[in-house]
């Protein structure tokens, strides 16, 4: 095994996990915000990432820094976010959770191919222009601006928990997820609130995107794999958590980069579609170990 | 089972009409042909998710296997892997003998494995309730392609080619138009008669409250399990007959479909109407004509209009066709309606 051998290598994979996961906890969060208030299964996730990430890098070809793509980002998906709940999430949002979910799944599949037309199917990425620090006798290399996008990921998670905790919407928003009818009656536009929360979610996104552009790549049809990494992790933290949720994603993109480097890049894909499966049936059993029978 | 002579005479109609179609219109054939697998898709959906209420994203999965096996025991059947991969693509590489035997001996052995993957699978993935199985279904399809496409034995990401269709066999299009249009049919009446006995009133039980139907003391796994394995058993011989039809496999585009067919199934069954028998048929006839016109007239945009299809559908449709006529005209499924509550429900929609 070469990580027993040069455990360098083990360290190397372990930097390049820990900073592209704070990015999938960013997107991961948005996700639990929309579910525990809305109730719903953000299937457009993944894309609402992609899209912020194609903001990223037309930016970039338009001679701005892709810095300047975050802000741009989170103001366009916000507006999007807000159309798409008029449009369609406020019909589904208090229907079977099915139905939202294949609503939903219909978004995706409208704005990946949109962005296929727009962007074509081609990977693109957006040069940064930052350098590389080199670390351990030059061993281990960290690209600064994956460190960089780490800070702002967590940067913009702890503005996001201040917000919910402090301002007059943020506090709407936790009533409304604590109980709808409740907060409908104390006053709160619970219509209003969702609406915000869905802009929100898919305005967390495109920035997380708009880091995932500089860091990363984006394609149009990549989405569904930020989709489940983002509910996997929001499985294994719970809702609405964000220390866990930071956790969970940290965790998860380490395993991914090892299991990418063990099993080789054409199955990463594959690892991490295959460990959705086995999280949700090893959760499975041991909700049912807790089951209590009378005999 | 007595069949009353309406019915007698709708199923007969049906079945001139669907003998004469192919030879009316010959340059459809491959189209019609697609229209029965579209029924099975939706028919075998309609078990789990219309009847039972999971609603799985992955049966693709059986359908992707059936094929991939299929296509593996026709080719290992009479060649080795290296001779098969050089005389690949040749018209005269197998004999209608060979060609028959291999497709027939392919069906029954992908059949047969899907079944045991269903109950394997079922064992583990049925325990999951709701959207939790919906989105665990979703990243088994996924998975599967994805693995699929790494494996060089059956030919890894490049895609694997099926045996050519012999010439001697007569027609492409009419034998597998027959050949799918035989699996709709058999598909139906087994999920007609599946349904109507014990085996009906259990799984939907489990799809109203499905605590309640294990406390009533209904098995509520085993029957889950075996309204799987019925899917994954056509939904093989779909995907082995589809191989052969396409005649090369590509992992994510073809078998493991979970974009294309693996949306579509869901979408039909609930354009049509989800838990009805009927439904599914209707809303696959449906659902593959509205979409060959999409695929002709708005080539290019045509993903874009099936995303929004998908959402009109779902959002504005929910109850599909079958549940609309239900609701406005339950007389003409034979539903038995009290004079009163007709009267009080007109009085209360008006």
């Amino acid at each position: 095994m070469i990580l027993v051998e040069a455990p360098i290598f083990s360290v190397q994979l372990l930097i390049d996990g820990i900073l592209i996961g704070a990015i999938f906890a960013l997107a991961a969060y948005g996700m639990a915000l929309v579910w525990g208030v809305m109730n719903i299964i953000n299937i457009c996730q993944g894309e609402f990432v992609m899209l912020g990430g194609f903001i990223g890098y037309t930016l970039s070809q338009w001679g701005m820094s892709p810095f300047f793509g975050i802000p741009v980002a989170f103001f366009i998906l916000f507006a999007l976010g807000w159309v798409i709940y008029l449009v369609v999430i406020c019909r589904v949002v208090d229907q079977d959770l099915f139905i939202s979910i294949l609503a939903t799944f219909g978004i995706s599949i409208f704005l990946q191919q949109t962005m296929n037309l727009i962007w074509t199917s081609d990977v693109q990425t957006a040069e940064s222009g930052l350098g590389t620090t080199f670390l351990f006798d030059n061993m281990v290399t960290v690209s600064q601006i994956k460190l960089l996008s780490f800070c702002i990921a967590l940067g913009v998670g702890g503005a996001l928990v201040v917000f919910m905790r402090r301002s007059k919407t943020g506090q709407a928003i936790r009533a409304t997820a604590q109980n709808a009818r409740a907060a409908r009656i104390m006053g709160i536009d619970t219509n209003k609130i969702y609406a915000t929360t869905y802009s929100l979610n898919a305005a967390i996104c495109g920035a997380a995107g708009a880091l995932v552009v500089m860091t990363w790549v984006v394609q149009p049809f990549l989405g569904l794999a930020y989709t489940v990494r983002s509910f996997m992790i929001v499985i294994l933290a719970g809702l609405g958590n964000l220390v866990t949720v930071v956790a969970a994603g940290l965790g998860l993109g380490v395993a991914e980069n090892f299991a990418g480097f063990l099993l080789g890049a054409e199955f990463q894909t594959a690892f991490i579609f295959s460990l959705l499966v086995v999280i949700l049936v090893w959760r499975s059993i041991r909700l049912k170990r807790s089951r209590q029978v009378l005999k | 089972m007595t069949i009353s002579p309406q019915k007698l005479a709708l199923y007969a109609g049906l079945l001139v009409v669907s003998f004469a179609a192919p030879f009316v219109l010959p340059n459809l054939q491959v189209q019609l042909g697609s229209l029965w697998l579209m029924v099975v898709f939706a028919l075998t959906w309609d078990i789990m998710g219309g009847q039972m209420g999971y609603n799985s994203f992955g049966n693709i999965f059986y359908f992707g296997a059936g094929m991939y096996i299929t296509a593996v025991v026709q080719r290992d059947l009479y060649f080795d892997v290296a001779e098969y991969e050089a005389t690949a693509g040749t018209v005269d590489m197998m004999t209608s003998q060979q060609y028959l035997t291999g497709m027939g001996l392919g069906l029954g052995v992908s059949a047969v494995v899907c079944v045991l993957f269903a109950v394997i699978l079922g064992s583990a993935i049925l325990g999951l309730r709701g959207h939790y199985f919906a989105i665990c279904t979703l990243g088994l399809g996924i998975a599967a392609g994805e693995i699929a496409g790494g494996i060089d034995y059956i030919g890894a990401g490049s895609g694997l080619v099926t045996p050519v269709f012999p010439a001697e066999l007569g027609d492409k299009g009419l034998f597998f138009y027959f050949l799918y249009f035989a699996l709709a049919v058999v598909t139906f009446f087994t999920i007609k008669r599946v349904l109507s006995g014990r085996f009906g009133l259990a799984i939907n039980a489990i799809r109203d409250d499905e605590d309640k139907a294990e406390a009533m003391g209904l098995h509520t796994v085993r029957y889950k399990t075996i309204a799987w394995c019925v899917a994954a058993f056509f939904l093989a011989i779909a995907g082995g007959i589809t191989g052969n039809m396409i005649g090369f496999i590509d992992p994510i585009d073809t078998a493991f479909a979970g974009a294309t067919f693996g949306v579509w199934m869901v979408l039909m069954a609930i354009l049509g109407g989800k838990g009805t028998i009927w439904g599914p048929v209707i809303g696959a006839i449906l659902f593959h004509i509205a979409k060959e016109f999409l695929w002709t007239y708005l080539f290019g945009l045509q993903w874009v209009a099936l995303g929004v299809l998908i959402i009109v559908i779902v959002v504005f449709f929910p109850q599909g066709i079958m549940g609309f006529i239900r609701a406005r005209w339950p007389e003409l499924l034979g539903h038995k309606v009290d004079a009163r509550i007709t009267a009080s429900g007109k009085e209360g929609t008006s």
